[in-house]
């Protein structure tokens, strides 16, 4: 802390004291550290032209275009010789207007747009979209319907967390890692095609159920994918958790505490990872995660190792959760039989004269939802994904916010970073698994 | 045969307005809409409103966002004493312990788009702050750096703002003369 300490009064902030707080002061910690360097452009470009001598401190830039800035994350870093002091996430470049369009579209159109977020793991997008959706009107699902939003999203979430270990491994260098990352990923992106018909962007999940049962032999592809991956994470424990190299480069770095974690808005295993149980699908559960058996996994000292380790379990966690769904899949139907939220059967349509004009209504004007508000938020494999709907009485949404987790961890970056080198940089950020299609939206 | 199924539509009825009774939270008027509750506090109250609520618990606050109620001013239902206003300015908080999550709406009004910064209470609202500001130009006081956060620079106008036109590009199809 010396360290730091003689180094903060480099920064034009002066000195300063730490004081006396109470337990719940992250707060207070957070303002006095000063992590976040808040600089426009301009006094940023300024500063970037002169000369610097002994004693003062670089502004640089990384990013967006950096490969281990995950996308188009720009980070303004304000360095002492290697050390980080500040840092400015800048955010803004995927920024393509989703919440704006979501109110163009229809209640039903809104899964295809809401899916496009977070493309690492898309379904959960349209799980609170279409959760928030069934809020407003009232509506209860089928079980099966409940049951296969389970399977799939937690194959989701397995997916995930594999695109993280392939991505964590490449930044830091563990580049055979991140070749096994992917095969396994595809693996299950080539189940979750089978039943959606795309690798990713599935608009599968929509209000009232899903689009589609699930396909013959599914139970089969589930079972050999989880027959599949357990030694294949075995591998990766003895790869990279037990690996010295690996343990050097992670543990202790990118430290951050329960306090500050909570202060920042900050959910999913970035929260876990300080010790702190939190997860709503054990503390509020929604679909019918009451009902299967499962732990919360959780770090202790909230670096990046423990990060890293808390998605290689929660990914076990899944299959766990898996196969108890393979037992328990109820069967009856996929999706809401309601003339005024769903689409008819098929075969339906072909008969009776009714049935083709709610398919019409439906797919044209959309169905009508009553006027109100909700938020429902579920547990993303970034933290809590909160949707907050806003209907006029109309078929479509009045208002929709998508409360990305990783828009909130983002701003762990800062007092993440503050304090380690540079190099450490990278290390930070694919810990946080940031996916700016929904830091921007 | 008809299918007994498709027969009836079961979508619920939009819930009987809840009894606007004397349910106050620390001064401000609670009502519930879907089964959640919402706590109505004036602009002068929510920070206070905040930290007294972060000492009883409510340690999280997950989300700063707003909504542009131009397009149905007025007729919205509100617990008496509270005027609708154009802007509701929109607090998710959660409280661990109890496990329950509470929603703050604060009406701002249109020609004075000004709330007091929750920042010093939770620091975590900084950027949803930067966001609202940035998408619906509702300006916090004492928030450390109100600048736009997903918009260029110098972009001009707020772009969730219900006046603020959908973008457009022409599409020509060779088939028909006329546009639609």
């Amino acid at each position: 802390m010396s360290t730091l300490e003689s180094r903060s009064r480099l920064t034009d902030e002066g000195a300063q004291e730490m004081t006396d707080r109470p337990v719940e002061g992250g707060v207070e910690v957070l303002r006095e550290l000063g992590a976040v360097l808040r600089m426009s452009e301009a006094d940023a470009q300024a500063a970037a032209g002169s000369e610097t001598t002994d004693g003062e401190t670089t502004i640089i830039n990384m990013g967006p275009q950096h490969p281990s800035t995950h996308g188009v994350l720009r980070l303004m870093l304000e360095l002492d010789g290697e050390t980080v002091l500040r840092t400015k996430p800048v955010i803004g470049y995927l920024h393509t207007g989703m919440e704006k369009t979501g109110e163009q579209l229809t209640y039903l159109q809104g899964p295809t747009n809401a899916t496009r977020m977070d493309y690492a793991s898309p379904l959960f997008t349209e799980l609170v979209f279409s959760m928030a959706t069934e809020a407003l009107l009232g509506v209860e699902v089928p079980p099966r319907a409940v049951w296969i939003r389970m399977l799939m999203t937690e194959i989701n979430r397995i997916s995930s967390h594999l695109l993280f270990l392939a991505t964590n491994g490449m930044d830091l260098g563990a580049v055979s890692m991140m070749l096994y990352g992917w095969r396994e990923r595809e693996e299950t992106l080539r189940f979750l095609e089978k039943v959606t018909g795309l690798r990713m962007n599935h608009n599968y999940i929509r209000p009232g159920g899903v689009a589609a049962d699930l396909p013959d032999g599914w139970r089969d592809d589930v079972l050999r994918l989880m027959d599949m991956l357990p030694p294949r994470l075995e591998e990766y424990d003895i790869l990279m958790t037990g690996q010295p190299i690996w343990r050097e480069r992670l543990q202790g770095v990118g430290v951050i505490t329960t306090e500050e974690a909570i202060a920042l808005g900050a959910t999913g295993p970035i929260l876990r990872s300080t010790g702190y149980a939190w997860d709503l699908r054990r503390d509020m559960p929604y679909l019918a995660y009451d009902q299967v058996d499962f732990d919360v996994v959780v770090g202790t000292y909230g670096d990046c190792f423990d990060r890293y380790a808390i998605r290689l379990n929660e990914v076990r966690e899944s299959i766990r959760i898996i196969l108890q769904i393979l037992d328990r899949m109820p069967p009856g139907d996929y999706r809401l039989q309601d003339k005024k939220v769903t689409p008819p059967p098929r075969a339906r349509i072909d008969e009776s004269m009714e049935a083709l004009i709610h398919h019409f209504k439906i797919f044209t004007e959309g169905f009508k939802v009553p006027e109100g508000d909700v938020y429902v938020a579920i547990e993303s494999p970034r933290g809590e994904l909160g949707c907050y709907l806003v209907s006029d009485g109309s078929s479509k949404p009045y208002r929709m916010r998508i409360r990305g987790p990783s828009f909130f961890n983002l701003q762990c970056l800062p007092h993440m970073m503050r304090g380690g080198l540079i190099a450490d940089a990278v290390a930070v950020i694919s810990s946080v698994d940031p996916i700016m299609g929904e830091v921007d939206r | 045969m008809a299918d007994a199924r498709e027969t009836e539509s079961r979508v619920a009825p939009p819930e009987p307005e809840p009894e606007l009774g004397p349910e106050l939270l620390h001064g401000a008027p609670v009502t519930t809409a879907r089964g959640q509750r919402v706590a109505h506090p004036g602009r002068d109250q929510l920070v206070d409103l905040v930290r007294t609520l972060r000492g009883e618990g409510w340690i999280a606050c997950l989300d700063v966002t707003a909504v542009d109620h131009l397009k149905n001013l007025g007729d919205r239902p509100r617990p008496e004493g509270v005027r609708p206003e154009r802007f509701e300015v929109v607090v998710v908080l959660l409280s661990h312990r109890e496990r329950a999550r509470l929603r703050l709406v604060v009406q701002v009004p249109e020609d004075d788009p000004v709330l007091p910064s929750l920042f010093a209470v939770h620091p975590g609202t900084e950027a949803a702050e930067r966001e609202v500001f940035d998408m619906f130009g509702i300006r916090f006081d004492g928030h450390p750096d109100l600048t736009r956060i997903l918009m260029p620079e110098d972009w001009i106008g707020h772009p969730l703002r219900k006046d603020f036109a959908v973008g457009r590009i022409p599409v020509e199809f060779k088939a028909t003369a006329d546009a639609r």
